[in-house]
């Protein structure tokens, strides 16, 4: 390869007027892609099970289930594309220096990833136009690579964001990236594996919410057949084995972050000086380098971030002003994860506790009103938490290498692609809305003629 | 490396520019039951391969900024606004296919399907636009360097544009006219073989037209397109488009929908070989190119993926094609009953499980270092599946 000096775009402040919006139009893109994209990650399996069920037992009841949740997951995958698509022209359109500059060192993720939508489109498409076409067993099997797709998908965009927030595999010589090594910096990344088994985990709560608290929903209105049972409480139990252990892995990723980015730690605890025996603050503003009106618990960030209460905690103090995230935007968003994380592994443990001793669903009525709340709380935190490390990372876009400002495109006219994806979007979250009504209202019985025409 | 991006953007072309193209068809189909079984007809042959076909531009996208990274950022910075609004169409376009299957009252398929074409129209036209702005030399290397608007609204690009669309339709109409043979629908294969004559007549004037079109406006790709490779390709071209027509005309649409394609990607292969070596202006391919490593490793995922990729492609396009998803060829097959899960094993799960854990806290939670952590994790998710197991939910409902 001969020199590229001539070519790169180079590391220096782009002019940009409209920086803001740019960081919110790709916010705005990811906080629609991303809950989608749960349902990716999870229904597969979940269909899949009720799927083997059917296999199992034989029982139609089962197989109208899962004929009716694969129309759901078409119609949300369709809309997980898209929005995808969306993200990957913003790489360009919105962050073309990013892109250019280090394309070569994280691009292998995306490319994987392309490879495994590409088997999750496939396989979706034989799987849905296959019912009654292939043999049950061969139509089961269909479905195995679209739930691997899932997960593959978003090991690979984990890959890359684990990369972001710990870049390595690479030498920075005069703003040119040499010396690369691609799947070292992605695959070989100490900063990825928490953020993969969050996400996993997530995927699982936000999905089993979502459908359990749909048929919540219904129960609380009077439907309440066999049919609804199974379709509440598999979902259910999938979330409420996964919502305990988030808590547990959501602990281990602030340890990584304490060690890795430290300043990150610091803007989620509204830690101004750097601090020995750190306590932790419960709620609260962060003002002047520290949090008022907090419930102040001494030691305990300490004890929590290194396993030892007189540890000490670095504070957004060792840095300049200027590479300081907004401290209570990220600090908010961690504080609602965490909060409502507990919540929902509290949840799960009772309906585990409820069916431990008492051999069935929980009976009372503010379960189910709970229940209703729990899905979207769980995209609350979703949200939440990618803000948590996105937000929390910047000025930066690639940790401590290239700054937020260095990376966005100096094209203008970001206030009308904003507005108008804005409405798009609008419209799109309007009319999947729309389209899981029309599906939901639908009468049970499953073969109406729409179901045996390949119309979906 | 540069031939796994331009097999991307061949297949893309042929592949999803049909989609654009049954889409355009669903526009221009006609009031009345006739028209409505032209939308069907279109969106039935279309529905269970899109977004297959749609990955295609995504493995183009990806491909490039990995390998070609200051390509990228460059088109995409001075691009912005037909990129954008190809976005959009793409958005409107995954929207419909979304909707279209839960609804069938026909005042609201109406909408969808305008939605549909008009958005079906538009990708292509600004994709085809982007390519003429590359084509005529108008996007330099750099950070939105080049003029935002007239880098595409110039000559080259609303040609290419336009061929984009023309191309797209004439695809879809032989392979629909073929797909309509097959399901043995005459009035059908009549309405999508007269489309597809009137399509590829105009596709193969708009070509020459573009052909014009360049010798003013981007010289060095119209020098490339009459001499060498480039001039092999439009021959190729040009015979393979004209076979069609005669293809389509005495009815043998299997062929003819292989002539349309060859057709088509051999002008994509002909634009690839004129513009060689720039790919920009000052930029060779070989100064765009990435370093080693990453080319490598992106080869060797390409052949992976590849290897699984092909097998379940030809499944997907085998059970289309042969008509596995017609309404006719249902098939019910009941599995037999009987075989519930073991009532006595879920007590061990539960117990299993609790161990796990236990240990999986040990190792997490309470202890440091990536060894443990690693066994933490996998112990802790052994105890979700466990449980999971233990808990039996269809069985509790
Ligand atoms: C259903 C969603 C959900 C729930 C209930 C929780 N989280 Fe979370 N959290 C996420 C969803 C999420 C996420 C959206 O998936 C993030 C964003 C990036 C990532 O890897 O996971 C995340 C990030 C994230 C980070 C930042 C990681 C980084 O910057 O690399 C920390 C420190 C935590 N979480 C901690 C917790 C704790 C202590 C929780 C316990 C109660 C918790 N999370 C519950
Ligand atoms: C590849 C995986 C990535 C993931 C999962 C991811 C996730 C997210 C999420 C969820 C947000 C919303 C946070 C908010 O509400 O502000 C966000 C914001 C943002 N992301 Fe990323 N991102 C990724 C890649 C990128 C890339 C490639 C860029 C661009 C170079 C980028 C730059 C930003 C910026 C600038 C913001 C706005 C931050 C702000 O509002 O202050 N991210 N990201
Ligand atoms: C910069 C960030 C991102 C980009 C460029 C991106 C790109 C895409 C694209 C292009 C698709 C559509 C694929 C298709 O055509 O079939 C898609 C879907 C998907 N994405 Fe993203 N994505 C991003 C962030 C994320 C994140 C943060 C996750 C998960 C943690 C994720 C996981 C998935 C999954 C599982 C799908 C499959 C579609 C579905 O099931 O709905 N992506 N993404």
């Amino acid at each position: 390869m001969l020199s590229r000096a001539a070519v790169a775009l180079g590391l220096s402040p782009v002019q940009q007027d409209y920086l803001l919006q740019a960081r919110q139009m790709q916010s705005l893109s990811f906080m629609v892609h991303i809950p989608l994209v749960c349902f990716g990650i999870a229904f597969p399996a979940m269909i899949l099970f009720i799927e083997w069920r059917y296999l199992r037992t034989g029982d139609e009841v089962y197989k109208t289930l899962a004929r009716r949740w694969t129309k759901v997951l078409v119609t949300l995958f369709a809309a997980g594309v898209v929005t995808g698509t969306i993200l990957s022209f913003e790489m360009g359109l919105l962050w073309p220096d990013f892109t250019s500059t280090f394309g070569s060192v994280f691009g292998l993720g995306f490319a994987i990833e392309g490879f495994s939508f590409f088997l999750e489109a496939i396989f979706i498409g034989i799987y849905v136009y296959g019912w009654d076409r292939l043999s049950p067993r061969a139509h089961f099997l269909v479905g195995v690579p679209i739930a691997i797709a899932g997960v593959l998908g978003s090991f690979m965009v984990i890959s890359v964001n684990g990369w972001m927030n710990h870049p390595q595999g690479f030498r920075l010589e005069n703003g040119q990236v040499t010396d690369v090594h691609p799947v070292r910096a992605l695959f070989g990344n100490p900063y990825f594996w928490h953020e993969l088994v969050h996400m996993y985990l997530a995927g699982f709560m936000v999905t089993g919410f979502l459908v359990a608290g749909a048929y919540a929903i219904g129960k609380l209105r009077g439907r309440w057949d066999r049919y609804h049972r199974i379709a509440l409480a598999v979902p259910l139990t999938a979330a409420a084995v996964a919502a305990p252990l988030q808590v547990l892995v959501g602990d281990w990723a602030a340890r990584v972050v304490a060690t890795d980015q430290p300043i990150k730690l610091a803007a989620l605890e509204g830690l101004g000086p750097t601090t020995r025996g750190a306590p932790e603050h419960l709620l609260g503003w962060y003002t002047d380098g520290r949090v008022q009106y907090g419930i102040e618990i001494p030691r305990l960030l300490s004890l929590l971030a290194f396993h030892n209460p007189n540890a000490t905690v670095t504070g957004l103090d060792t840095v300049p002003a200027g590479d300081i995230p907004p401290v209570n935007v990220v600090r908010i968003a961690f504080q609602l994860m965490v909060g409502i994380g507990t919540l929902l592994a509290l949840l799960s443990v009772i309906f585990l506790f409820v069916r431990w001793r008492r051999g069935r669903l929980p009976g009372t009525l503010w379960f189910y009103r709970a229940l209703a709340l729990a899905g979207p709380a769980a995209v609350v935190a979703l949200i939440a938490g990618w803000v948590t490390t996105e937000v929390g990372r910047q000025p930066w876009v690639v940790y401590r290498v290239m700054r937020t400002n260095e990376a966005v495109t100096s094209a203008s006219g970001i206030p009308v692609s904003y507005a108008v994806l804005a409405l798009t979007y609008l419209v799109l979250i309007a009319a999947v809305a729309w389209a899981l009504r029309h599906l939901a209202i639908k009468p049970l019985p499953a073969p109406s003629p729409s179901d045996v025409t390949p119309v979906g | 490396m540069l031939l796994f991006v331009l097999a991307g953007l061949v297949l893309y072309t042929v592949l999803a520019g049909a989609d654009f193209g049954a889409g355009l068809w669903q526009l221009l189909s006609g009031p009345g039951p006739h028209g409505r079984a032209i939308r069907d007809h279109a969106h039935h042959a279309m529905a269970p391969v899109w977004e297959a076909n749609h990955v295609w531009l995504i493995f183009v996208l990806t491909i490039t900024w990995t390998a070609f990274p200051v390509v990228f950022g460059s088109l995409a910075s001075t691009l912005t606004i037909p990129l954008s609004l190809a976005g959009l169409g793409i958005i409107f376009r995954g929207l419909a296919y979304a909707l279209q299957s839960a609804t069938d009252v026909p005042r609201e398929r109406r909408v969808i399907d305008t939605i549909f074409a008009i958005s079906s129209a538009l990708t292509p036209f600004m994709l085809g636009a982007a390519v003429g702005a590359i084509a005529s030399g108008r996007v330099p290397v750099g950070n939105a360097a080049g003029d935002l608007v007239s880098s595409w609204i110039n000559p080259t690009s609303i040609l290419i544009g336009c061929l984009a669309v023309a191309v797209g339709a004439f695809l879809a109409a032989v392979y629909l006219a073929a797909d309509a043979a097959r399901l043995g629908d005459a009035a059908l294969q009549r309405a999508f073989r007269t489309r597809a004559l009137a399509t590829g007549v105009l596709t193969g004037a708009l070509a020459v037209a573009g052909l014009v079109g360049v010798h003013h406006d981007a010289r060095h790709i119209y020098d490339g397109l009459t001499s060498g490779y480039g001039l092999a390709a439009v021959i190729v071209s040009a015979c393979a488009g004209i076979g069609t027509l005669v293809l389509v005309s005495i009815s043998r649409f299997q062929l003819a929908r292989l002539s349309a394609a060859l057709a088509v990607a051999a002008i994509v292969a002909g634009w690839a070989a004129a513009q060689r070596p720039r790919v920009l202006p000052g930029l060779t391919l070989h100064q765009a190119a990435a370093g080693r490593a990453t080319l490598i490793a992106v080869i060797v995922a390409v052949v992976v993926g590849g290897l699984i990729l092909a097998p379940s492609l030809g499944l997907l396009f085998r059970l289309v094609l042969a008509g596995g998803f017609d309404p006719a060829a249902a098939h019910t097959q009941a599995p037999p009953a009987g075989g519930s899960v073991s009532h006595r094993s879920r007590g061990r799960y539960a117990r299993v499980a609790v161990v796990c854990a236990v240990a999986g806290v040990v190792l997490l939670t309470l202890l440091d270092g990536a060894p443990a952590h690693a066994v933490g994790v996998v112990v802790l998710l052994a105890a979700a599946a466990l449980t999971f197991a233990a808990v039996s939910p269809d069985e509790l409902a």
